[in-house]
């Protein structure tokens, strides 16, 4: 039941936001991220954005996989 | 990001350092999305037998219990709005499926803020069931409709914490060496919300992803800890999990919710492990407006969900499985949640 999944933030109009998936738009509750801008990768779970991805910590997860394949 | 995450140099890499374990482990997933993930990838049959993984209380679907869906049987003559996956899990009268049947106003959402679309229609009663993951959304839902002043809606409350239920569990001293946690509870909460794990009962914990690299490696660094013989949490989600998690929507949480003791099935009643709505919200709360019953009531029998839920019995040890139970007549609820322990094994792992 915790699946969420990956998806664009395409408009933002106050709490509201609009997100592409796989063609279709989607109307989501920003109310959890109130820094999500516009082009920003969230994670959305039953209508609700739960959390923003930051290209730094997309940096991240880079970084533990090489400390993980290589150690 | 995703290609990488599934490659299949990396896995084998992988599964190569874990074949090299100094001793046999046993490793927990808490959460109903790694069970699913690890059948759907068969992961298992790449883990050697010394690494041992069992599937924890982690799908809300399976630890809510008959008695809340016996309160919904109770309800008048009102919209019912629930998620999917609640629809064929069988109360002591059949599942909200039957109640359907029956004419029953039982309605499907994908998410809780549909709810109040439907209560500015016809009275609503919204079936909030979930963890972390899940609550803050339904908060929001609840701080809507009270600032609405919608009259017709109500919530049954049956939201559960993850750390109460793995410290009842820890309690019970189980043969269990480290946790993989769950990601997307763990976005809300941070993955600092277990560091009680090594602190007060030396067990470790990693909080992964869903793909199979996430898992794999999320389980080598559990196992090089856990060999070393030094507890710790470690995060191999940053890309969404941040140390102190979603902080707006952990406000959120506290200012609609108090933390109540609540029934888990298979667990028992543990101490503030559930979410009733904080005083402001009560005159919301669906069991208080409507007179429903809570009270505890027997589990279907001869169903071993219990044993399943803490890790005590893997699914096909049951008696019933694919005897009496399958997925497409399930008895107990970990076989009907597509996240429950019982399906998975039902889907996955049987020889
Ligand atoms: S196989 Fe069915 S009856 Fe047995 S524990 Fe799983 S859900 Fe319960």
């Amino acid at each position: 039941m915790c699946v969420a999944i990956p998806a664009q933030l395409t408009t933002r109009d106050g709490n509201r936001g609009t997100i592409d998936l796989s063609g279709s738009e989607l109307e989501i509750s920003l109310a959890l991220v109130p820094e999500a801008q516009t082009g920003d990768w969230l994670l959305v779970h039953t209508g609700y954005a739960l959390a923003v991805v930051t290209e730094a910590e997309a940096a991240e997860t880079r970084a533990l996989l090489n400390e993980v394949l290589g150690g | 990001m995703s290609n990488q995450l599934r490659d299949s140099a990396a896995v084998k890499t992988l599964t190569n350092k874990l074949a090299r374990l100094e001793r046999p482990i046993r490793i927990m997933e808490v959460c109903g999305t790694h069970t699913m993930s690890i059948g759907r990838w068969g992961l298992r049959k790449l883990l050697p037998p010394s690494l041992q993984l069992i599937s924890g209380p982690g799908c809300p679907v399976c630890v809510t219990p008959v008695s809340y869906f016996d309160a919904l049987w109770q309800l008048p003559d009102v919209t019912i709005a629930v998620f999917g996956d609640l629809l064929r899990v069988p109360g002591s009268h059949g599942t909200l499926e039957n109640a359907r049947a029956r004419g029953m106003d039982v309605q499907v959402v994908h998410g809780p803020e549909q709810a109040l679309k439907l209560a500015r229609k016809r009275a609503t009663v919204l079936a909030a069931v979930g963890f972390e993951t899940t609550t803050p959304g339904i908060a929001d839902t609840i701080r809507r409709a009270a600032e609405e002043k919608l009259d017709g809606f109500h919530v049954l409350c049956g939201c559960k914490l993850v750390e109460p239920a793995l410290c009842a569990l820890l309690d019970g001293k189980p043969d269990i060496d480290g946790f993989l946690l769950p990601g997307h509870v763990s976005a809300i909460t941070g993955s600092n919300a277990f560091d009680f794990l090594p602190r007060d009962y030396a067990a470790s914990g990693v909080v992964a992803g869903f793909e199979p690299v996430d898992i794999l490696a999320a389980l080598v660094l559990l196992a090089r800890m856990i060999c070393a013989g030094e507890p710790g949490v470690r995060n191999a989600y940053p890309r969404i999990v941040t140390p102190q998690g979603n902080q707006h929507a952990q406000k959120l949480i506290r200012d609609v919710f108090v933390p109540i003791d609540t029934e888990w099935r298979g667990l028992g009643i543990i101490p503030a492990s559930g979410l009733g709505l904080a005083p402001r919200y009560a005159h919301l709360d669906a069991a208080r407006h409507y007179g429903l019953s809570l009270d505890p009531v027997p589990e279907p029998p001869g169903c071993r969900c219990g044993d399943v839920l803490q890790g005590r019995m893997l699914p096909h040890e049951c008696p019933l499985f694919a005897q009496g139970c399958t997925p497409s007549s399930p008895v107990g609820p970990c076989m009907v949640s597509s996240e429950g322990s019982c399906a998975a094994w039902y889907r996955y792992e049987r020889a």
